[in-house]
């Protein structure tokens, strides 16, 4: 739990001091979902239909453009092999980088999707629930990033080549967070949606550790 | 330590020189079998027409896409638990083909599709679980050849492998969902022992044709890998004997 | 004759699609046996001229400077 609790504010010190990080995965967001009116065109019902699935997409490559830096410092400074030298079992501190990394750049993301939400004309009944399921997902997405960010470590084009691993992995929590949000503003239930989300994050919570600390081990060997 | 690393492989490659030249007879012989059933002896669908030939390469490289899957998966599996040698040599050898016929069965579903269903592509629960799938495979192959150390990049790619393993009956299962909440199931769903024995046979004589050219192609590919990593072995200790 | 054989080829007016299937799927499935068949060779190839070269220096083996596989 110390380890936990250390790495966690270690991490979160370390990216308020370099600062402008969280900043900037919220601006790629802000920035790239405002595009869609010019490509799209600014017709108010064509984008109250697509402006779940649009903020969804966004913020499953605002996460993505973050993830790459999730085990990289500490790789390239030596401290990963400190981590994995330690006592400390290494879910806990996949764990730990995990939830700082949603806390900068997951939850800012959720904080910014009112105002998404409001340039996109989306229908008011859907925005709770697309809070909600955001508020699932992105910590799956975390996660599941994680797993790639960890076996791209050291690899030619890391950037590039852990999208490729991590996007098609994503397509089912956006799959239910744009039904979550879809289904509410339709006037159904969000309910099991929201439910399935929630399944996948405790899977993923449950399983992802795993594969991310072995993909570590074997990139500090 | 070199005599460990192959004494399977060894027995493995003297299987596969009595194996070889067996499946490729088969691979060829079913895949002509079912070649004449398919364009000459069955008949045109009542619904379909003509286009229900398709189905005869259709199906058995989804098949195939899907088994050479699990093979990569089981040797990945194989290798990073068991630290068996041949697990992650049969894995790598067996992506490229998969990946080759999961193009075949993209491609092939894309020209049934357009004179059935009006379109090259729908986004169908069955097409966009095999279009993820598609995608696996080129992240497993990007990934083995994105490390300067190959044993690296094999350890990866097998993490990378099971990974995708757990996820292919989740993304199945959600497209499935995600689709029937947007538009009823489209596909030509076809039920197993309602088809006619006369479209039957084609079907599976085309499966076992592709079914022994993929063990053919594997055991080859099997063979090139092993003669890599022995010239790796090979060179590594004439640089020691030279230093 | 010719006319059936039209017909044949014509696939009740499908024939692109089925023909495209089909030569479709020969193109893949050859280019990945050529390819295995081509790797195949070469690799066992360079390996046989590693041994003989490792065994006309007294059991040393030193490989030429071909591309690493």
């Amino acid at each position: 739990m110390n380890a936990f609790r250390a790495i966690l504010v270690r991490d979160l010190r370390l990216a308020l001091r370099q600062g402008g990080d969280a900043a900037a995965v919220v601006l790629f967001f802000v920035l790239a979902a405002s595009l869609f009116p010019f490509g799209v065109g600014p017709e108010p019902n064509l984008l109250a239909r697509v402006a779940a699935g649009v903020i969804w997409v966004t913020a499953l490559l605002a996460v993505m453009l973050g993830l790459d830096r999730l085990f990289l410092a500490d790789h390239e400074d030596g401290s990963l092999e400190g981590m994995v030298a330690s006592p400390a079992p290494m879910l806990v501190i996949v764990l730990a980088k995990c939830l700082a990394q949603w806390l900068l750049s997951g939850l800012p993301l959720v904080l910014a999707t009112p105002i998404l939400a409001i340039f996109l004309q989306l229908p008011a009944e859907g925005l709770p629930a697309l809070l909600g399921a955001l508020l699932l997902g992105t910590p799956t997405l975390v996660l599941v990033g994680a797993i790639g960010a960890a076996l791209v470590l050291g690899a030619r084009r890391g950037g590039v080549l852990l999208a490729l691993l991590v996007l098609p992995l994503t397509v089912p929590v956006l799959i239910f967070g744009v039904a979550a949000a879809d289904a509410a503003i339709a006037g159904l239930p969000a309910r099991p949606h929201l439910l399935v989300l929630g399944a996948m994050l405790l899977a993923a919570l449950a399983a992802a550790p795993f594969a991310a600390a072995a993909a570590l081990r074997q990139a500090v060997e | 330590m070199v005599m460990h690393r192959f004494a399977n492989p060894a027995r493995f490659l003297r299987f596969a020189a009595v194996a070889l030249p067996w499946f490729s007879a088969a691979a060829v012989l079913c895949m002509a079998a079912g070649l004449a059933f398919g364009l000459f002896v069955s008949p045109a669908d009542y619904q379909q027409g003509e286009t229900v030939r398709i189905m005869y390469v259709h199906v058995p490289s989804a098949w195939m896409a899907m088994f050479a899957y699990t093979v990569v998966a089981g040797g990945s599996i194989s290798a990073l638990v068991w630290k068996h040698p041949l697990g992650e040599i049969v894995a790598r050898a067996a992506a490229p083909i998969g990946t080759g016929f999961t193009l075949v069965c993209l491609v092939t579903g894309a020209l049934w599709g357009k004179p059935m269903w009006g379109a090259w592509w729908v986004w169908d629960a069955r097409l966009t679980s095999v279009l993820v799938l598609f995608f696996l495979y080129l992240g497993y192959m990007a990934l083995l050849g994105a490390f300067d150390d190959p044993v690296r990049g094999g350890r990866a790619a097998s993490i990378l492998a099971i990974v995708g393993l757990v996820n292919v009956p989740i993304i199945k299962w959600s497209v499935d969902w995600w689709n029937t909440l947007h538009q009823p199931a489209s596909v030509a769903r076809m039920d197993g022992p309602a088809i006619h024995s006369s479209m039957l046979v084609p079907l599976l004589l085309m499966a076992a044709g592709f079914a022994c050219y993929f063990a053919a192609v594997l055991l080859l590919r099997v063979r090139a890998e092993v003669a890599a990593r022995r010239i790796r072995t090979l060179r590594l200790a004439a640089m020691e004997a030279e230093s | 004759m010719i006319d059936r054989l039209a017909a044949f080829l014509a696939m009740g007016g499908h024939g692109g699609f089925v023909w495209g299937a089909y030569a479709t799927a020969a193109i893949v499935l050859l280019a990945i046996l050529a390819a295995s068949l081509l790797r195949v060779q070469r690799e066992e190839r360079a390996l046989q001229r590693l041994a003989e070269a490792g065994g006309r220096r007294g059991g040393r083996a030193r490989g030429p400077a071909g591309p690493a596989a």
